[in-house]
């Protein structure tokens, strides 16, 4: 272990400081959906089961799917979660 | 050249490695995963070396193109972790890591199950080290734990082994019918090492446990050694399609709230490694070479991301989400080889998991298991979720911690620049890799419709975090522990044993005490009627004896008579 010594200021000044950097990753994270989503009416895929038909599958069941899961891993953290020290004693 | 089988050369280097110190130690070390490799490339096909042992003939180096990808995979991780360690001056840990690595080539070159076994029991041995040397009393238990339930499978796989030597007469490491006691016994063995549902817990107990550089041996061996087992041994088995889509499922939820970092990378290897179960469940040469070649990619982003969480814990002394973030201003090379192995790991396009989680998910579709296929693909977006997005984010983004470390020191950047590299290069480039799968290659990765979709999947899953976030429905990161099956042995058992002795106890004295007491009124009573006055020691006269001896001869008489 080396030193780790918490300075909140240390001086300088880092990319994600700034909060329009931040808000620029978002937006870039915006363009990338819709353009990919935008995508899937010029592109003909190529569909390996019926329901890869739907227009924008993938992009729905990912969003759901992540949500989901969030949202049930947050309700299993009140019946799971314990103390660090649960086993210790 | 005489071919060596490849276990020998780091058996002898750790050997080496033990007697020597400095540099020439570095050098050694870093010698004999090139030596092996080049031992390897000199090795023509079939059974190469065979020692007798009683009536059976060992096998130590059977050479096919399915133990020389495991081959080369191994001596490439070796080389990893090799160069990720050399900063150390700890030679338990460098004889351990050489010998543990050493140990999974003998179990993947081995011909037949005995000598698998004897390697799977020195993997068990030699990888308790890398988590022993961490020297705290909490990794001390973790590894006493993980031997346990390493050396039961071990076990498992023996008796399996000897009952289906007393019915079959056949040690061969070769398909396996499941059915028989046999049969079964060896598919919980390396269903345990495979880390199976609810077998499971020794994983996410001991990685999270071990030191910085032990995870990132830990996190490469055992796990494919059991996917091969289970490649060689099962290959087809139903069975597996749907163990291996629970795999794939279950831990992403426990890895959504876990806060030790490097146990969340431990719950994604067993979503991973149920991707390969699956392809492996699957049988067919498409989902065969998926499984294949998703664990060698796994090997290295996993290898990758447990060295970048390593890299965090060795300089900032903290592994806890909760505890750490704003790291990427201080590490800035470790957070951009870290999102490298994040991006592997999600399968984004030009990254080493697009190219083989495809074909497993491809050939679930073909073979007709349309809801495994959602639940893979579920679980690709979960991976995205915990391990492309929350590993990088908590550790090296998010709130500012204040924590100001060093960059990691530069033999761990070294590795883990060459393992972001071979993620690169494994993605962009495929057919290297394809090559060398045991099955012939008939897919292609890069076809517009898979690019896309794939994009699809990850952005929105990316959306989903940053809305969830925003919105401050994200569950944040805190201090605590999750249970899960490990609480039946760690909790559970420990208490009904605490609670269960105590009343044996007891009922043992009542029982002791009611015999004692009957025991002792019977000595009582003979005591009474042995005593002086008592009726057994009274005296009489002789004479008594003669009246009653005529008493009876004249009974005698009487009854003659009749």
């Amino acid at each position: 272990m080396q030193e780790t010594t918490p300075h909140p200021e240390d001086g300088k000044r880092h990319v994600f400081d700034n909060p329009r950097n931040v808000r620029l990753v978002i937006y870039a994270l915006g363009i990338a959906c819709v353009v990919t989503f935008v995508l899937d009416f010029v592109i003909h895929r190529h569909v390996d089961h019926p329901w890869e038909a739907l227009f924008g599958f993938h992009a729905i069941y990912g969003f759901c799917a992540c949500v989901v899961l969030v949202l049930v891993a947050k309700e299993l953290r009140k019946v799971l979660m314990r103390g660090e020290d649960y086993y210790d004693d | 050249m005489t071919s060596l089988p490849p276990f020998a050369i780091f058996y002898v280097g750790a050997l080496l490695a033990l007697v020597t110190r400095g540099w020439l130690r570095t050098a050694l070390m870093l010698m004999v995963p090139v030596a092996g490799a080049v031992n390897l490339a000199g090795l023509p096909s079939g059974d190469l070396l065979s020692v007798a042992l009683f009536d059976q003939s060992l096998q130590l180096l059977r050479v096919d193109k399915m133990s020389l990808l495991f081959g080369y995979l191994f001596h490439l991780a070796a080389f990893l972790g090799i160069l990720f360690s050399l900063h150390l001056r700890d030679t338990t840990q460098h004889v351990a890591g050489l010998l543990y690595a050493g140990s999974a080539l003998g179990a993947v070159f081995a011909g037949e199950m005995i000598t698998l076994f004897l390697f799977w029991e020195m993997l068990a041995v030699t990888s308790a080290f890398l988590v022993l040397a961490r020297r705290t009393d909490r990794a001390r238990r973790s590894a006493m734990r993980y031997l346990l339930i390493q050396v039961l499978s071990g076990v498992m796989l023996l008796a399996g082994v000897l009952v289906r030597l007393n019915d079959t007469g056949s040690i061969a490491f070769d398909t396996i019918a499941l059915h028989g006691a046999g049969a079964w016994l060896i598919f919980l063995a390396l269903g345990i090492k495979s880390a199976w549902p609810l077998l499971h817990n020794w994983l996410t107990d001991a990685y999270a446990e071990a030191t910085p550089t032990g995870s990132v041996f830990l996190s490469a061996f055992t796990t494919k050694v059991a996917v091969f087992a289970l490649a060689r041994c099962f290959p087809g088995t139903d069975l597996l399609i749907y163990i291996g889509a629970t795999m794939a499922m279950f831990p992403i939820f426990f890895a959504v709230i876990e806060n030790d970092l490097r146990r969340v990378l431990a719950y994604s290897l067993i979503n991973q490694v149920g991707f390969m179960v699956v392809g492996v469940g699957l049988g067919t040469d498409l989902g065969i070479n998926g499984a294949v070649s998703h664990a060698f990619n796994d090997v290295i982003f996993k290898g990758l991301l447990f060295m970048s969480m390593g890299a965090v814990l060795y300089r900032t002394g903290k592994i806890n989400g909760s505890e750490l973030g704003g790291l990427y201003k201080s590490m800035p090379m470790t957070t951009t080889f870290c999102i490298v192995g994040a991006a592997s790991i999600s399968a984004f396009p030009l990254f080493s998991g697009f190219v083989s989680k495809s074909m497993v998910m491809v050939s679930a579709l073909e073979e007709g298991h349309d809801w495994v296929w959602l639940a893979l693909l579920f679980a690709s977006a979960g991976v995205f979720h915990h391990a492309g997005i929350k590993i990088p984010f908590f550790a090296f983004f998010a709130h500012d911690s204040g924590i100001r470390c060093q960059e990691a020191p530069r033999n761990m950047l070294l590795a883990m620049g060459l393992a972001a590299a071979i993620c690169i290069f494994n993605g962009s480039y495929p057919w290297v890799l394809y090559s060398l799968l045991p099955m012939p290659v008939d897919y292609e990765p890069y076809t517009a419709a898979h690019v896309l979709t794939q994009s699809q999947l990850l952005f929105f899953s990316a959306l989903a975090f940053t809305a969830l976030k925003l919105t401050g429905l994200y569950p944040p990161e805190l201090p605590g522990i999750n249970i899960d099956a490990e609480w039946t042995y760690r909790r559970l058992l420990p208490r009904a044993v605490r609670e269960i002795v105590p009343a044996i106890a007891t009922a043992d004295g009542v029982w002791r005490r009611g015999v004692l007491g009957g025991l002792n009124s019977i000595v009582e009573f003979l005591q009474g009627h042995a005593s002086e006055l008592g009726v057994l020691s009274r005296t009489s006269h002789a004479g008594t004896m003669v009246s009653w001896v005529l008493v009876v001869l004249a009974g005698y008489l009487v009854i003659y008579f009749l």
